[in-house]
């Protein structure tokens, strides 16, 4: 953002007194992140930057907490990480497919009650996780389903479908019905439309949506504190406990897999998003 | 030429304007068909376990449970003079139950509760009614303490009576009725809640402030520079916003302990001296400033959404009319952004009233919030009717915001990244 010759002195002072702040901005927004993936190779056992460290002494530096992380005597990293895994993609694929089908109703002109249903199917997004973990809890707990893998995913389905809903409908705003109806005309039935037609159009929503569904399950801790028995903890349950007992390196170990978990997560939505656009002619 | 040849008719015979209701309505069913899977689902699994919160929060079945004889004698009593013998049997009776059963001390708290001092006369009469002769109970009884000759006492039992209670409610905004019924505020030094509920809406305004405050910039920059370097700087909105919530309240706990980063960046260039650091963490500016972070990008990606809309060349006539930047930029720029600041801000504030992790972590005892006692209730106390008060106050307030969104700007206009 150059600025043109003839700007005067004070709005050119003032232009970068903004810029300055757009940058601590920014830095207090990603620095914090950065912080982790040092100190977790530290060397010792304390989570402050040693002085060997500022030194940049290699003896300083260690991946003793990975290994504990992967190896480390009664793991509870191991477990978390596959009941994570295991909880997240199922309640993926659950918020999708109800998402997805829903979105499409949603989006048919012919929808009575649209925007009242549209505020029930969003409201686990408004109401205060808090809540959602109680009313979820109690349910959960009538039906005898506390405690179980099942129940912890029906209960991230209950979180995640807004997303997916949201991000469907989106991408069906800009969606040629036309199309289907063109499909329909030369003897395809619905099923084959909506294989064939509809769905290689929306997605690139489909996705994106079931990525937020997905990061949401596997980052959720409040329903799940609520909900996990001793065999269902969960990556964020084990960070839970680690930084409210004690901060140990392991847990930065952790955290920095995560980070590079979410980079990757951040790289595919940005590249659906593009062909998405790409694909509804939207150009910028 | 007579009417129903006018009519225009489909190849089937059919008026057309039958046949395309008849389509109308198939449409109808067929969408309202692909919406039923979630909504049925979210009904059940969702709405209806709120909508139990509200009869758990007002259930007060326990003690009618506990005393069915006494409250049924209890019906023809006025409560003026002492009750007649036949309540004082039935009460007999019915606490007999409840110590053979070893149910007695929840009835003692519950009736404590009530009237203060009602304990000790219930285990005094829990040990003497084991010696109780058959016939004239209101005697004995009387006997046992002389408390029981007070009409107070009988009178805290009646209020027991009902099967549904408010009390947890009054209880939640440190409120009860006393002895005659009136609603009355607790003792000054025991107002934890009210204390609790205005620190919650304290943080969740100021967090909505500074997080107002920090976006706006950002937002304005990232709408106006060209695209290949706001895309780099995009990231630093969106990868927060992908990583987990732990890992960055994590990293703020490593900053902000006591020989952390920061407090090392105060030493070094000497704001404090290293002796004399600040406790950053375990008090509200913990809450503030990792709240703030936390949430910052909710109020970017609104923001940045609507001024990528606004057209530079508005300024530009604005300035070339005569404006100053500063006016051009309050008379023409800042109008055109309230929408975006509407939906940055009430998605911002709504996630901070129901926050619950990070101050539990970094809040210590003085930046817990309303959810932190909501979930306290639910796992330590055990007191899960006013646990689904607490969540009902909370819910409601959040219901209003959500509605004041909506007039604003619409749920459909939610946007994600």
């Amino acid at each position: 953002m150059a600025l043109p010759k003839y700007t005067q002195p004070h709005y050119r002072i003032w232009h970068y007194f903004y810029l300055f702040v757009c940058g601590c901005v920014f830095f207090f927004l990603i620095a914090p992140l950065f912080v982790i993936f040092p100190l977790s190779f530290n060397a010792e056992e304390f989570l402050v930057f040693t002085d060997g460290m500022k030194r940049l002494d290699p003896d300083a530096f260690s991946t003793r907490w990975y290994k504990d992380m992967v190896y480390g005597t009664k793991n509870p990293w191991g477990l978390a990480a596959k009941n994570s895994f295991i909880i997240a993609i199922f309640a993926t694929i659950g918020s999708i497919i109800l998402g997805t089908l829903a979105a499409l109703g949603l989006s048919s002109r012919h929808m009575p009650y649209k925007g009242l249903i549209m505020a029930t199917l969003i409201s686990p997004m408004i109401v205060p996780l808090i809540i959602s973990g109680v009313a979820i809890f109690f349910f959960m707990a009538k039906v005898g389903l506390a405690a179980t893998h099942l129940g912890i995913i029906l209960a991230h389905i209950i979180l995640g479908t807004p997303f997916v809903v949201i991000t469907v409908t989106a991408t069906l705003s800009g969606f040629d019905h036309s199309i289907t109806r063109a499909a329909s005309s030369l003897g395809s039935n619905p099923f084959n439309t909506f294989m064939k037609i509809t769905l290689p159009l929306i997605l690139p929503g489909v996705i994106s949506g079931g990525l937020f569904a997905f990061v949401t399950s596997f980052d959720e801790v409040v329903v799940v504190l609520f909900l996990a028995g001793l065999d269902n903890t969960t990556i964020p349950i084990q960070m839970w406990t680690g930084l409210r007992e004690q901060l140990s390196p392991t847990i930065l170990a952790v955290a920095t897999c995560l980070i590079v978990l979410s980079v990757l997560i951040l790289v595919t939505a940005e590249l659906l998003r593009r062909r998405s656009e790409r694909l509804r002619g939207i150009n910028r | 030429m007579s009417s129903e040849t006018q009519k225009i008719l489909s190849t089937d015979g059919i008026p057309l304007e039958e046949s395309l209701k008849k389509a109308e309505k198939k449409n109808k069913i067929k969408a309202f068909l692909l919406v039923t899977p979630l909504l049925l689902f979210l009904i059940i699994t969702y709405i209806v376990p709120i909508a139990d919160m509200f009869s758990r929060s007002i259930d007060d079945k326990m003690v009618t449970n506990m005393l069915p004889k006494t409250f049924k004698a209890m019906e023809q009593w006025d409560g003026k003079e002492l009750p007649s013998e036949e309540v004082f049997e039935a009460f007999y009776l019915d606490y007999k139950i409840l110590v053979k059963n070893k149910t007695a001390g929840k009835l003692q708290t519950q009736l404590n509760y009530e009237k203060n001092g009602f304990k000790s006369v219930l285990k005094k009469l829990a040990r003497k009614q084991k010696k109780f002769e058959e016939g004239n109970y209101k005697e004995q009884i009387m006997k046992v303490h002389k408390r029981w000759r007070n009409v107070e006492y009988w009178r805290a039992i009646k209020r027991r009576a009902p099967a549904y209670t408010y009390s947890k409610y009054l209880k939640g905004v440190d409120m009860y009725s006393n002895e005659d019924g009136k609603i009355v505020q607790v003792a000054e030094d025991r107002r934890i809640h009210r204390i609790l509920w205005s620190r919650t809406l304290e943080v969740a305004f100021f967090v909505t402030l500074f997080c107002f405050l920090m976006a706006y910039p950002i937002a304005h920059l990232l709408a106006t520079l060209p695209m290949k370097y706001s895309n780099l700087l995009m990231i630093c909105v969106l990868l927060p916003f992908w990583t987990s919530l732990l890992v960055r309240t994590a990293s703020w706990m490593i900053l902000l302990q006591q020989q952390g980063i920061v407090n090392d960046f105060f030493v070094w260039i000497g704001l404090v001296t290293d002796d004399n650091r600040p406790e950053m963490m375990y008090n509200k500016t913990g809450t503030y400033v990792a709240m703030t972070q936390i949430l910052l990008p909710f109020m970017v990606l609104p923001l940045y959404s609507v001024m990528k809309t606004i057209s530079p060349s508005l300024m530009r006539a604005g300035k070339s009319l005569g404006a100053t930047p500063a006016v051009a930029f309050f008379k023409v720029y800042f109008p055109l952004t309230i929408p975006g600041i509407g939906a940055g801000c009430l998605l911002v504030f709504i996630l901070a009233i129901g926050y619950y992790i990070t101050p539990a972590l970094v809040g210590g005892a003085s930046g817990t919030l309303i959810s932190n006692q909501i979930a306290y209730h639910m796992k330590s106390t055990l007191d899960w009717s006013f646990a689904s008060a607490m969540g009902l106050m909370l819910l409601t307030g959040v219901l209003v915001i959500y509605w004041i969104y909506n007039k604003l700007v619409g749920v459909d206009n939610i946007k994600l990244g």
